[in-house]
């Protein structure tokens, strides 16, 4: 067992660190996310140089064959300054469909553009009527001749205005299918807005839109589905580390500086008490992201594990993420309500990531069923 | 970035574990187990078991006992001797004096008391806490005066844990009391529970047991060999030994195990005509709580794999902190699936039919809230997290 990164993971966490702590203070951050599509085009591009939207993709796709330990340390980062690139949704969720459900050809040709930064892929996959499920009812894929034609709706879909190519989760007999719609099909819709946090999300609609098989056979995708949105999840809570560890340290600083009674606010225990719970919080959601993270990466880990692991990681970034996000508000006093300070920010993205992909309570739930299978829980695994 | 332990930590927490349960008599651990009170006799037997085989005293200087393990395994054998429920060699020896006494004592001193500290044939006690020095411990008033060739000690200690079974107690007295800060004029004295002027008086506490007392000194005679260290230093080695004191007291192995029991009492027990562990509210409480402990767990193996240095990391704040929540969370639950029969709690085996686990479940959880006031208090550990960590 070693929590520790290599010096090259580390070269990598502090290039990309460099890279948007340059491209993002809080006033910067506030002018892109006013305007479509909520992220920086050229930082994008910026991040594709670097290599980090192939990261996870095999070298013969067009990636960098990395693993999760690289992932979360740029979801670390993206979290840290509140980066609005869609790097969880498109790298690691869509990304992480086409690498897993994709032809050697889908592979190349999808994977190699969002690697390169030209094609901007996202999953279309809640709807709006369910919560939280691996599966798809309310848009149908039927056969068309050699192809295939999707109709329903798809919402909210994360920067679903924006993508270039959505992989949208359809029914089809038997399960849940998996389809490739490019941007510019007939018969779609998409209507974006902006979010509470800054980013971009779309009603994406179908009616008889052309869509192409991701996969060779038309099989039932609900396994996969559920594993990717499982490290996603793993990644999401490391972009939740990354923002909480500066919600906290945004609030210390300011108990530091702000003076109330003549005397700065650190001079309040029952104020510096409550930033030391958030310590408290944020070390051990940070212990847990990273044991997922070696979980998903764990060449031996069952899907089981991996689904476990995310649940845990879930679950705890759940519980830090309201607990470091609301107190950051508090402690603040007034300013943390403002949109023109940095911390509530903050706030508003844990929650939108406490809600993308289930939230704590979704999780504790799923661990309850298995709770009388094992005597405790084993963090070092034989 | 490695889930996995390495082949030689596997082979060795398989050693540990193969150990723990086999060469510590079953019925000295069912004693633990059950969180019945460990005779003397009990614990003694376990540690010289352990000693024997160069599992008590790991942690001390490899001359006096220790062993060179990596922090890891050190975290591994404590975790598996938790898990077996083997009563752990007495905090008060292994990794209070004895950690002192290797590293400021004198030859003379560790000689004549390391071996006899490691095997348990001195049993220690803790001679730090008064009536008004409790967080607060520098202004202790305990005081010694040198006289001739002896030190005079007057004053009163309290919370001295299971000091009736000790031979000797390791004592924090006031040698200046002229010293500017009060933490300069203390110094570390050594002696005999049965020198003339020493009493102890027993507190019982809220479970009916009675594992702390208070220690009385009247004109105790201590021959000046028996400062430990430098005089007026004292503190320094108090602080030392605190730090020492929070590793491992996240005792994460010993709450998994009274998670993993209060599942099978749930089992058994029925509540709304079916076993309580199928009622969906408790399955969600004991899956949030085993989440708490493993966060806890991972949290304390990073902090062991980073303090390499052997220094106490501020970090095993957090350990203490939510360490002690979790032990009283878990006892808190073992309490809330007896329900009514927790009520039970101090009937004789001959006269109830009640099971012992949910008899000893209430004292237990009452006996629990001082995991979060012993080792420095969960308000001192915020304190250093905030100041320390924080900057606040």
């Amino acid at each position: 067992m070693d929590f520790t990164f290599d010096t090259e993971q580390q070269a990598l966490r502090e290039a990309v660190a460099g890279l948007l702590q340059r491209a993002y203070d809080p006033e910067k951050r506030r002018a892109v996310t006013k305007e479509d599509p909520g992220f920086d085009e050229k930082v994008w591009s910026q991040l594709a140089e670097m290599g980090v939207l192939g990261l996870p993709f095999a070298e013969e796709d067009g990636g960098m064959g990395a693993g999760h330990a690289e992932v979360a340390l740029v979801a670390t980062e993206v979290g840290r300054v509140l980066a609005p690139e869609p790097f969880v949704e498109s790298v690691v969720l869509a990304g992480g469909l086409v690498a897993d459900v994709g032809t050697a050809e889908q592979r190349a040709q999808l994977l190699g553009a969002l690697s390169e930064g030209s094609s901007l892929v996202v999953f279309a996959h809640a709807e709006p009527g369910s919560r939280w499920t691996p599966t798809a009812t309310g848009v149908t894929a039927t056969r068309s001749g050699d192809g295939w034609t999707l109709s329903g709706t798809k919402e909210p879909v994360p920067s679903g205005a924006r993508a270039d190519v959505l992989v949208v989760s359809a029914a089809v007999e038997g399960g849940t299918g998996l389809f490739v719609v490019r941007g510019d099909a007939t018969g779609l819709t998409r209507d974006g807005y902006r979010t509470h946090d800054g980013t971009r999300a779309a009603r994406v609609t179908l009616d008889g839109t052309p869509a192409e098989l991701l996969g060779e056979d038309a099989g039932d995708r609900t396994a996969a589905i559920e594993l990717a949105l499982a490290r996603a999840t793993v990644a999401y809570a490391h972009e939740a580390v990354g923002a909480m560890e500066t919600a906290l340290t945004t609030t210390s600083e300011y108990l530091k500086t702000r003076k109330q009674f003549g005397v700065p606010l650190s001079r309040f225990q029952a104020l510096t008490f409550r930033a030391a719970d958030m310590y408290v919080s944020l070390e051990l959601v940070r212990s847990i992201a990273l044991w997922a993270t070696m979980v998903v990466d764990a060449p031996d880990s069952t899907p089981e594990q991996v689904l476990a692991a995310a649940d845990r990681a879930r679950l705890q970034t759940s519980k830090a993420g309201r607990h470091i996000g609301k107190e950051a508000i508090q402690l603040h006093g007034g300013i943390g309500v403002t949109a023109e300070y940095s911390v509530g920010h903050y706030t508003s993205r844990l929650t939108a990531i406490d809600h993308l992909l289930g939230d704590g309570a979704w999780a504790a739930d799923r661990l309850a069923r298995t709770v009388d299978a094992h005597p405790y829980v084993e963090a070092l695994p034989a | 970035m490695q889930l996995h332990l390495s082949p030689e930590d596997q082979a060795f927490r398989d050693e540990m574990r193969t150990f723990f349960t086999t060469k510590i008599p079953q019925a000295i651990r069912d004693d633990v187990a059950a969180h019945r009170e460990v005779s003397k006799e009990s614990y003694v037997e376990a540690q010289r078991i352990l000693n024997a085989a160069g599992l008590a005293v790991p942690h001390w200087p490899a001359e006096w006992g220790g062993r060179d393990w990596t922090p890891l395994q050190r975290h591994i054998w404590r975790e598996e001797m938790q898990l077996a429920a083997v009563p752990e060699p007495l905090a008060f020896n292994a990794s209070m004096i004895g950690p002192v006494i290797a590293a400021f004592g004198n030859q003379e001193q560790k000689e004549r008391f390391l071996p006899a500290t490691a095997n348990l044939d001195i049993w220690w006690c803790q001679g730090f806490s008064e009536p008004d020095a409790g967080s607060d411990l520098a202004s202790l008033r305990t005081v010694a005066v040198r006289d001739g060739d002896d030190w005079v000690v007057n004053g009163q200690k309290t919370w001295t844990t299971l000091g009736q079974y000790a031979d000797w107690i390791f004592c924090l007295v006031r040698t200046d009391p002229t010293a500017e800060k009060k933490q300069r004029g203390i110094s570390m004295l050594v002696f005999p529970m049965d020198t003339p002027g020493v009493t102890l008086r027993p507190i019982e506490l809220l479970d009916g047991g009675f594992e702390v007392n208070e220690v009385f000194f009247e004109d105790v005679r201590v021959p000046a060999e028996n400062l430990i260290g430098e005089e007026n230093r004292g503190w320094d080695y108090a602080k030392f030994l605190l730090g020492n004191e929070r590793v491992g007291i996240a005792r994460v192995g010993a709450t998994k195990r009274m998670i993993a029991d209060a599942k099978e009492h749930a089992a058994r027990l029925s509540s709304g005509g079916r076993p309580l562990i199928e009622d969906p509210s408790m399955r969600t409480r004991i899956a949030e709580l085993e989440n708490e402990l493993l966060a806890l767990e991972l949290t304390a193996l990073r902090v062991v794999s980073n303090s390499s240095d052997g220094k106490p990391n501020p970090a095993s704040s957090v350990l203490k902190l939510r360490g002690s929540e979790l032990q009283q969370a878990a006892t808190e639950l073992l309490v809330d699936i007896a329900g009514p029969l927790s009520l039970a709690s101090f009937a004789d085996d001959d006269a109830t039919d009640v099971p012992e686990w949910a008899r000893s479940a209430t004292p237990e959880y009452l006996n629990y809230r001082k995991v979060s006031i012993y080792g420095g208090s969960n308000e001192v550990q915020r304190t250093i997290i905030a100041g320390t960590i924080l900057g606040l």
